[in-house]
Parts: C-alpha cells; structure tokens; sequence
C-alpha cells in the first residue's frame, strides 16, 4: 500500500513530458515540408518522363541527383505515411489487439519498402 | 470501446456538413489512399531495376483503363493532401484561424486540387503520349 496521498494529477505534475511528448506530431511535420519540395520534383520527373523508352526511364533514375533525391522521396513518404496511419489506427481501432497488430504489420510493412525501394534505386544508380 | 455511461458527443450525422469538415475528412482519406499509393510507386521503381519485361508489365497494368482511372484519383489525392497539407502547416504555425479565412482556405483547397489534377491530365494527354 502506497503511503502516496497525493492524487494522480498532482504526482503527474511537474513531470515534463518524458522529452518524446511532441516526437511523433514534429516528425510528421518535417516530413511534410520535406514532401512539398520532393512531390513536386517527383511530378515534374514522372511529366517529363512520359512517353520515353524503357532505356531512357532507367537512364534518367540513374542520375546522381535523380537518385539521391528518389532515396529521398521513399524514405519521406514511408515515414509520414506511417506516422499519419498510426494516428487513424490509435482514432478508430477500439480493440486493443487489433490496434497492436496493424501497428506492427504497418510498420514492418513500411521499412520492407523502405529496404526494397532504396534498394531497387541503388541498382539502377550503380547499374547492375 | 470503453464502457461507460457517460454521455457521447454526438455522432457524425447529427452535424451539417461544412466544408472545413469535409477536407479534414478527405485528408485523411485521402492520406490513407496515398499510402497504398506508394506501393504502386514502388512497384515501378522496383520494375525498373529488374529489367525491360518487369518494366514492360508494370507500364501495361499502368496504362489499362482502370490502370488510368487509378492513376487520375491517385494524382488528385496527391494533390489534394498536397495543397490541404500546406494549409494545416501553415495553421500549425498558428495563422489563419479567422473562421472566414479557414472556411476559405478550406475552398481553396478543394478548388486547387482539383485545378491542379486537370492540368496535371491535360499536361498528360497533349504533351506526351500515355
């Protein structure tokens, strides 16, 4: 038996925020800024890419900038779409298991992405 | 659920519907039908580093009616959380808050998505071939 009398407010009082209180809401900004300049960019790629022959899409994936900024884009995206999932998750799954799994398959699903995607831009970079 | 006898506040349809409400209901709609999205996009950047054939049955699935009709909602949900996204950073910041402003700025991003989206398709169809 706790000789604690003080309620839970009072206790929590004080406290800060265990210095992760804003990690997940200013993650999910940052990536949003990024993402403004690297869709846009992203666009712009795919526009300028129509029509073009399967040598002249991988060529142009190829290109130091293309590709650095391609890493980019996967890395932003994967990350602010996980982010903005686990909110709809935490919002409307109710049943405490189901919440849990998602969270793991979401994101287990995500880095796979991440992995294979980055991946896939480094062979085309470096061409093997 | 928890379970409680505490009174709920009221559920969705007790509401009139508002265009503040509808973009923050399609922004996250939207934020969900983009992440699916981008398994497409990797898909196609995964088809490219394995060869010509991968590439070749990615374009095809891509360039079919349905794969077309996807892609059209697809480029409009982009650029809806595009747009509606660069207006919740910028109420982040604390601006636009005036409700006049924020039922306006709710219109433009419905209006400049959809801008956007036919001038996207219109580059598509008279500037390069699909």
């Amino acid at each position: 038996m706790s000789r604690d009398l003080r309620n839970p407010l009072q206790r929590a009082r004080g406290l800060g925020s265990a210095k992760e209180g804003v990690g997940h809401w200013w993650n999910q900004r940052l990536t949003a800024i990024a993402l403004v300049f690297l869709v846009l960019w992203f666009v712009v790629l795919v526009l300028g890419l129509l029509g073009h022959d399967y040598q002249a899409v991988r060529a142009s994936i190829a290109r130091p900038w293309n590709a650095v900024l391609m890493v980019a884009f996967i890395v932003a995206a994967f990350w602010h779409a996980v982010l903005g999932l686990q909110v709809v998750i935490e919002d409307y799954v109710h049943t405490r298991w189901v919440e849990v799994t998602s969270m793991v398959v979401i994101k287990l699903l995500a880095v796979a992405g991440v992995i294979s995607g980055v991946f896939a831009v480094l062979r085309i970079a470096l061409g093997s | 659920m928890a379970q409680t006898t505490r009174p709920l506040s009221p559920h969705l349809q007790i509401y009139k519907w508002q265009s503040q409400m509808v973009t923050s209901i399609l922004h996250r709609a939207t934020g969900i039908a983009l992440a699916v999205g981008s398994l497409v996009i990797l898909w196609g950047v995964i088809a490219i580093s394995i060869g010509p054939e991968a590439w070749a049955s990615f374009h095809a699935v891509a360039a079919s009616p349905l794969g077309l009709v996807l892609l059209f909602a697809w480029t409009w949900a982009l650029w809806f959380h595009f747009i509606n996204g660069i207006r919740h950073l910028y109420q982040d910041a604390g601006a636009g808050y005036a409700i006049s402003t924020f039922i306006k700025a709710s219109w433009f991003s419905i209006v400049g998505s959809l801008v956007l989206t036919l001038a996207t398709w219109a580059y598509v169809f008279m500037g390069g071939a699909a």
